[in-house]
Formats: C-alpha cells, structure tokens, sequence
C-alpha cells in the first residue's frame, strides 16, 4: 500500500476510524502457538479475560484462537483451569 | 452600535473572552496577566457566563487542559506570560500539531534570571517557532478587537491552528484606555459557534496524539506549515469582516509616513505610538522618515512588509528581545530574510531596547531615526547591533 | 459480581497493538472497557501503551482516545470533562460522558504527580487508572517512585555495592486519598472480578476515583511471558501488593490473605530481583520481607483488620 502524502492524511496526525490496528499481523511474532483441546475445554473464559492480544474467540460451546493475532505468550495455556490448552513449537 | 467604557488591557481581553463565549477557560496567575485571570473569575462567580472556569495548579495543565478541551470541541481561551509561557512550551507545540484553536492572551514579561515582572518580547519569541499565529498589540483597542478576530481566524476549519495575542506587560496590561465595545449580540453573530472537523466524540471513536513514526511525521509538519499560509490568506478576510463591524481596520500592517520616506523604523507593539510621535516630529524638521508596525508576527507577512518599504533606503529594526549568539534579534532576523530572498539589498540596522521594562524615551529613538537618514546616505551600515538605553 | 460470559463479546482494544507478549497493559485495558457505563473518553499518558497502540495510521482503540504528553494525564482529562459540562450546561449535549485516564506509574507517581494532585482537588470527574509496572519500561526499564525497594532497574542496578534501588515505593493510593476523594483502590488482573468491581465503581463515583493497578511487565522483571498472571497473582498471595479499596472514609480490604506465600515466591521467579538471593545480600532481602510485613499490617489496621 503506497503512504498517504501531506495533502491527503488528515490532520493534526488524528486517526479518523477506530480499531485499525486489526490490520497488523501481530500473528508473525510467535513461536508457540496455543493448540485448544475442544474435548477438555468447558468454555469458562479464564483464557479469554486474561488475552492481552484479544485472540480467545467466543464459540457457542467453546473456544479457539485468532492465529492472525495471537503473539503466542502463553498465558492462556497457563491459567487454563482444566489444561485444555498446550503450547506447540511452530 | 458599540459604546466607550474604560478598561485596561487585561480587562479588555477578558471583557472580549466573555464576548466571545467561551467554553471553558483554564488559567493560572501570573504577574502581568493576573487580572484576566481575576476578571473572568468574577463574570463566572457572578453567573454573567456560562464558560466553565478551571483554575489550575500550573500553566503547563492550564495548556494541558486548555487542549483536552479544545480536543471535545470547546471554544478556549488562557492567558499568560513569561515564566508561565516557557512552563507551557512543550504543550503549545502540541496545541499547534494536533491543529486546536486555541486562544491565548500573552501580556509580554522579561524571563528569568534575573527575574523581572516588567515588559520585553523574550517570552513569546521564545516560543516563536511553536506553530501559533501571533499578533502583537499597541493598545488597549487592539487587544479587545484582537481577542475576537482571533477565534474567528483560528477556528476557521482551513486554518485550524491555535493564536497568541501578545500585548506589552504594564504598558497596556495594566494602562487604562476608553475603548469601544461592540455589542454581546455583535461579536455572537461575528463568531457563531465554534465549527469542527474532528473532536472527541463519543459515537465517533477517534485516535488523537497518535504515533508518527519517520514514515509519517514529516507529513504532518508539512501540512502544518500550509496551515499557517492558509492563515495568511484566511487573515485578510478576517480583519476585513471585523472592520465593517466595528470601523477599525487590521490590514497586515500599519504605515506610517512610508510613501516617500528614506528611512523607516519597524517594531512591534505599544512602542510603535511613541515612535510614530518621533516621526512626525522629525518630518516637521523636515526629515523623511517613516514607521511600519506590524500586527502579524506569525504567519511573517513578508509580502506586505516589502511592499510597505519599497522605496526605503535604510531600515532600523526595533528588538525587544535578545537573540543570544544570533547574528540579529528575532524581529530583525526576518526582515533580514525577507529583505535578502528578493534581492532587496538595502542597509538594516538592528535595536536591542526595553529589555526587563526598561523606558525607550523619544530622544532614543530620535537618534534611531538620525542614525538611519545617516546610513541610507552612506549606503552601508556601521553597526549591526546597537543596544539603546543600557549603561555602557 | 460479573460473571465472565456476561461481559461484552466485543473487543473496543482491539488485537493488532505492538505491546510485548504477555504484557500486563492491555488485559487490564481490556478489562476497563468491558464495565464501561456509556459513552466514554480515554486519555492516555505517553508509554508502552501509548505507543504500542496508536502507531499511525493503526490504533488499537474503539473508543474515543487522546494521547497528549508524559505528565499531564490529569489535566488533560480535567480540560475535556470541563468541556462536557459546559456543553451540557449550555444544552449542547444532555448524555453524560465518562473520562477515564490510563497512565503509567512514571507519568503518575513522579512526573504527572502535580497535574493529579490538582485535577484531584479541583474534583473533576473522572476515572485515573494508574498501570503499575514499577519502573520506566518504555525507555528500557528506569527506576521510579514506584519501583521497589530492592528491585534492579538500569538506574538503580544491582551493583556490588547497592544492590537495586535503595528506597521503598510511594504511598501513591495514600496521597490520593489525602486529597478527600471518595474512592480510590489497588487492584491487579489476576484478580479480574475484584478489578472489574473496581472500575465500575470507580465510574459511578461523582467525582475522581483512583485506581492503582499493578501490571506486571515480562521485559523489565524479567520472567516468562506466560507467568504475568501467574506473578500477579503472587504478589497478592505473599502479601506483597495488598488488595484493598476506600470508600468514603472506609477501608476494606478486598482479598484476604489468611495465609500468605513465602514473599521469596514472588521475588525469586523475577529477574529483578535475584540479586537479592546472593548471601551478602541477605540483608536487604530480610528488609523487603520486613517492608511487606509493615506495609500489610498498616493496611490491615486501616481495614479495621488488625
């Protein structure tokens, strides 16, 4: 994408639109990935509130990873109360 | 209609924030700029104001909240001055790059140390650079006509960028003068209600004071810059506008005797009125000489300033400010750049005066006067700088 | 109470920020937003969470954010609550807006300390959160007034002869109340239900409510990234960071810790402080244990614990 120039950003550096930062791969950081155990998992949102990376997506029954954003810190796979959640080597 | 009331320079800013209806106010005292300060207390204890009034624990959170304000779309108004200005400096480039328009009241005090609560112009060119529009005042007047003008310039959505009006400490801060008033309903109309482009909108989530790394910063100042050349050109139609209302007219510059003058004084503010007292003098000796004033500092009108002096062959610009190490003081600077980019190489002369408060007596600049019919004879000058009124 | 599938699927922090893995930043701005009342407008102070978030043209925040400068949260936050209440007075608006400042404990408990202190006496309305991850992270890991004593910072490093920074942390919640607020609490994200009461709380005060969140920072306490709740949960459990909240003149303290970890649980899974473990620093370590003793036994006392 070629970057906007002087007469076309808009001014004073404000960014017009909210929560463009979904855009960025944060994704590529990782080196482990978090691997959810759907059988063990029992949907209590422990991973959830503690993503710093907002990567835990709601399902109706239990959970999964957002992979494009998820820097793989571990976190979740740490607190999850019923260890439904394992660290893998990518 | 307007009427006459008497005010002093501080009374008259405050007198035209009211006016103006301001949103929110956020200020703190500081000798010479007190009174504003005091006199908008007093409009908001006595409910004469909506505005609300936040006295707060320094200048720099006076700027900080003046911008927190002026961010959720508030019209804003402070005031200040020396040791006060210099404590907001960070927060006026701020003011500037996030594009607010902010108006500022600036009763110009000499810098510490040593300290001194009396007038020169050290504080505000200190702070030249900032990316404010600045004008400076000769009287009470034009502080009054100035404070109004100034949100209407300011807050234009081509310009968009924040506006000092400086005027002389104790000199006009503190003098009282017959001023004409325009009526509340005058200034209403004339200024309407503050228009914006972005601000904090809670049903708009917007990012302010993001992060501009080397792929984007440049841009940003650059477009800045082309702000203050659209202030440039948004000025004239301000002033314009105000004349037809209130009969006083604030072209970029006042002339005085220039036509067929030799030699010329520029400076700014409330020595003006005593030089141009000189000048009429001398020309009735017979001498041709001349006084530019300008109002606008920043944007520089150099256009109009090189317009105005033509046919001048020599010029004595007024200082009342140091520069330390410079090759001029700041004033002079410009005119010197100015003068130099179009090839118009005359002889200019700089004056250091009126540091710290220091009195200019009409003797003084009689000799200012003499020394440049002296040089636009000889066609060179023979000091660059000259200090006028210190002890040698 | 807030149960967890209750709170709002939406994400107004949204991924996509450059904060490091396991940073303790944006769980607790992503808990702030999740008990938001209405409307709201965030203002945050220069740091990791300024820059990682707002790196043009992206931003991490779906709601209105404004960043100004180092030490000036309070008063910015001070001029756009001024604003609203004009407006409503004026009948501009007539929806109330809440102002809720995010601020490092650089910006907080040293250089934003006088802008706090006067947006506090003023009364603004407002919310000023204060992330403690004590010292400067996003200038590579500098002592402040709310780095503890003991831990290594490159300021106050451990050195053969001091070993760590010398003094203890600022009373932060302390001076807040001093200022006659009506609400003000420690908190951290460990502890998501007590920190999410909090906040609400904090929001429904009419006036400024303070709260001081410890968020612990892998890079600059050196651990794992995987442990930040974990650590943030040790500091509660030894007693190190007691949970407490004011409320109107009483104190309360919200987690109890009837029988409290060893404090060496906490300090020996960070970096910063393994120093201490070094024989010839016994001790200072003996009187970070000592500290964390007092400074419970003084909370408690003002719990009505004691």
């Amino acid at each position: 994408m070629s970057k906007l120039t002087w007469k076309e950003i808009p001014i004073g550096g404000v960014i017009p639109k909210g929560g463009t930062a979904i855009e960025y791969k944060s994704g590529d950081w990782r080196t482990f990935r978090p691997v959810i155990d759907v059988n063990k998992c029992v949907n209590c949102l422990i991973c959830w509130i503690y993503c710093p990376d907002s990567s835990i997506i709601r399902l109706e029954k239990h959970v999964d990873v957002d992979y494009y954003h998820c820097k793989g810190c571990g976190i979740c796979a740490e607190e999850c109360p019923v260890k439904a959640i394992k660290m893998v080597e990518e | 209609m307007s009427k006459v009331i008497g005010l002093s320079g501080n009374e008259a800013a405050a007198y035209a924030a009211k006016q103006s209806k301001v949103d929110v106010v956020a200020a703190y005292p500081i000798t010479p700029q007190t009174i504003i300060v005091e006199r908008f207390s007093e409009y908001v204890a006595n409910g004469e104001v909506e505005t609300e009034f936040i006295c707060v624990e320094s200048e720099h959170s006076a700027m900080s909240a003046c911008i927190g304000a002026s961010l959720a779309g508030a019209r804003v108004f402070t005031a200040t001055c020396s040791q006060g200005l210099a404590l907001m400096h960070e927060m006026l480039y701020i003011a500037s790059g996030l594009r607010l328009p902010i108006v500022m009241a600036v009763a110009n005090r000499a810098l510490s140390a040593p300290i001194n609560i009396h007038c020169d112009h050290s504080d505000m060119m200190g702070s030249r650079d900032c990316g404010w529009i600045q004008v400076f005042c000769e009287n009470v007047q034009e502080v009054y006509d100035w404070i109004i003008q100034a949100f209407k310039l300011s807050e234009d959505l081509n310009v968009l960028l924040p506006m000092a009006v400086n005027f002389d400490g104790f000199t006009i801060s503190h003098a009282m003068e017959d001023i004409k008033v325009l009526e509340d309903e005058e200034v209403e109309a004339f200024l309407s209600t503050r228009k914006v482009k972005y601000k904090l909108d809670p049903n708009e989530p917007m990012t302010f004071g993001a992060l501009m790394l080397p792929d984007y910063y440049f841009e940003a100042k650059r477009q800045q810059e082309e702000a203050m050349k659209k202030a440039y050109e948004k000025y004239i139609d301000v002033v314009k506008e105000y004349e037809k209302l209130s009969g006083r007219a604030y072209n970029y510059l006042h002339e005085f005797m220039l036509e067929d003058a030799e030699a010329a004084i520029i400076c700014l503010g409330s020595t003006t009125g005593l030089v141009r007292q000189v000048a009429k003098k001398l020309r009735g000796e017979g001498k041709k000489v001349g006084v530019l004033k300008p109002w606008l500092f920043r944007p520089f009108p150099s256009k109009e300033v090189l317009k105005a002096l033509e046919n001048i062959k020599s010029l004595a610009v007024l200082d009342r400010a140091i520069s330390f190490g410079a090759p001029f003081g700041p004033l002079c600077s410009d005119i010197m750049a100015t003068f130099f980019s179009e090839g118009k190489i005359i002889p200019i002369f700089n004056v250091i005066y009126g540091l710290g408060g220091r009195e200019i007596t009409p003797k003084e600049i009689e000799e200012i006067f003499n020394l440049a019919l002296k040089t636009a004879k000889r066609g060179k000058v023979e000091e660059k700088v000259k200090f006028i009124g210190v002890r040698e | 109470m807030y149960a967890l599938k209750d709170l709002p699927k939406e994400e107004l922090f949204t991924s996509g920020h450059r904060l490091c893995a396991g940073c303790a930043h944006p769980i607790s701005v992503r808990m702030v937003t999740k008990v938001l009342r209405g409307p709201t407008v965030i203002v945050s102070t220069t740091g990791c969470l300024e820059v990682s978030s707002s790196i043009y043209p992206h931003t991490a925040w779906k709601v209105p954010w404004v960043h100004i400068a180092f030490e000036n949260g309070a008063a910015v936050a001070s001029g756009i609550e001024a604003a609203f209440k004009a407006f409503k007075r004026k009948g501009i608006i007539d929806k109330n807006v809440d102002i809720i400042a995010i601020c490092g404990d650089g910006g907080t408990y040293d250089i934003g300390i006088q802008a706090i202190s006067g947006a506090l006496e003023r009364k603004h309305d407002f919310v000023y959160i204060c992330h403690d991850n004590e010292a400067y992270m996003n200038t590579g890991i500098q002592r402040s007034g709310a780095t503890p004593k003991g831990a290594a910072t490159t300021t106050s490093p451990a050195g053969k002869k001091i070993p760590g920074k010398p003094e203890w942390k600022k009373d932060f919640i302390g001076i807040c109340i001093a200022h006659g607020i009506e609400y003000a609490a420690t908190a951290t994200p460990a502890y998501w239900g007590d920190y999410l009461m909090k906040i609400r709380k904090a929001i429904e005060v009419d006036g400024p409510a303070v709260i001081n969140v410890l968020t612990p920072c892998p890079l600059g306490w050196r651990y794992e990234p995987k442990d930040t709740i974990k650590i943030s949960r040790l500091a509660v459990l030894t007693r190190y960071f007691p949970l407490y909240e004011y409320e109107r003149g009483r104190y309360k303290l919200t987690i109890k810790v009837p029988k409290p970890l060893p404090v060496e649980e906490f300090l020996k899974i960070q970096g910063r402080f393994r120093h201490l473990f070094n024989p010839e620093f016994k001790k200072e370590l003996d009187e970070v244990k000592y500290y964390v003793e007092e400074n419970w036994n003084r909370i408690l006392k003002l719990c009505g614990e004691a």
